[in-house]
């Protein structure tokens, strides 16, 4: 029996960034990327593109509750999917994303997350690049415009192989 | 509650030190089968944990994921789920099933290469005091339809799991459809 889930990298930033990227996890079955981010403005989201695609060709299909109300909605034709959702420029949030079978050629990559801060919402989501080329890297950022991952924020990659 | 194992994080790739979690087997189709099986499950961990991706051949967008021990077949299992399908959330239940529900996977209408994905987690499945939980947390998209799902289920024997069945609810598992199992010492 083959001992895995290994740990890959770690990022926790000295200082506000626009962007992390990971590029170095070969050789795995599924990656699993937990992230424990802050971001400069309330309620926007860390979103997740894969190989530099900035098309249009992510998806993905999410639900969450607030403590009161229930929420689900989707994107198609986007840009992105995100990892997590309802960030705070206040306190952290904690949130695990599953990138699947990643390296295989022959589907579509899907990949399911959860995420939550306590001010906001608890979340899980499921969605899927259209692409079925082997991911090589991934890029986190913050959706909205001129929007940072503020100092602190914690990304830590584990590889899974399986036997 | 997923099992707690320790993890470490390092950015020195290759680090171990007494990790608790180890795969056991894989089963990736090369055709169309009606199920993935996990046989001759050792009883020497304390957790098992599933993960893998699948698609379906039944004519529909999307269909549960199914899972029985032991091949057994009778009404032995209860479930619960949670899901959201874009539009609105749902709560479900049932008892006396035949099989556990964990995942929600595309089926042939679905974007063509569109997977569903589960990570099913089977705790203190070698315990004969006890029923087997199963928690998964799983969905599929397909760029216009799709589900994200919490699922628990509950084997209603003491039995000890010595094998691991999975299953579209109707229908088979198309080719590349994939499951590995993982064993969690504790």
């Amino acid at each position: 029996m083959a001992v895995t889930y290994t740990p890959i990298a770690t990022t926790t930033l000295g200082s506000a960034q626009s962007s992390v990227t990971f590029n170095s996890f070969s050789g795995y079955t599924d990656l699993i990327l937990i992230s424990n981010p802050k971001v400069s403005s309330n309620q926007e989201a860390v979103q997740i593109q894969f190989n530099g695609d900035t098309g249009t060709n992510y998806s993905f299909t999410q639900f969450g509750g607030d403590g009161s109300s229930t929420f689900s909605y989707r994107t198609t034709n986007g840009n992105y999917i995100y990892v997590s959702n309802g960030t705070s420029a206040t306190n952290y949030g904690a949130g695990i994303f599953h990138i699947m079978n990643y390296a295989n050629t022959t589907t579509y990559k899907t990949v399911l997350g959860r995420f939550s801060e306590a001010a906001y919402v608890a979340w899980a989501n499921a969605g899927m690049w259209r692409s079925t080329a082997a991911i090589t890297s991934f890029t986190l950022s913050v959706s909205g415009t001129s929007k940072t991952l503020s100092t602190g924020s914690t990304f830590t990659l584990y590889g899974i192989l399986a036997a | 509650m997923s099992p707690i194992i320790g993890i470490m994080a390092s950015q020195i790739s290759g680090h171990l030190n007494n990790y608790a979690y180890e795969s056991i087997q894989t089963v990736t189709l090369g055709s169309t089968q009606s199920s993935i099986s996990f046989t001759s499950i050792p009883s020497t961990y304390k957790h098992l944990q599933v993960r893998g991706i699948a698609r379906g051949t039944f004519a529909a967008t999307n269909l549960n994921l199914c899972m029985q021990f032991n091949s057994d077949t009778s009404n032995s299992y209860t479930y619960h789920q949670l899901n959201g399908d874009g539009s609105s959330v749902a709560a479900g239940g049932g008892t006396a099933q035949a099989f556990g529900f964990v995942g929600r996977i595309a089926q042939a209408n679905a974007t063509a290469n569109a997977f569903g994905a589960s990570v099913i987690d089977v705790l203190d499945y070698a315990n004969t005091n006890k029923y087997s939980t199963i928690r998964s947390f799983g969905g599929y998209d397909a760029n216009g339809n799709g589900y994200s799902t919490l699922m628990s289920s509950v084997y209603i024997k003491t039995d000890a799991v010595t094998s691991i069945q999975i299953f579209g609810n109707l229908g088979d598992l198309v080719q590349y459809s994939s499951f590995a199992l993982y064993g969690i010492k504790g």
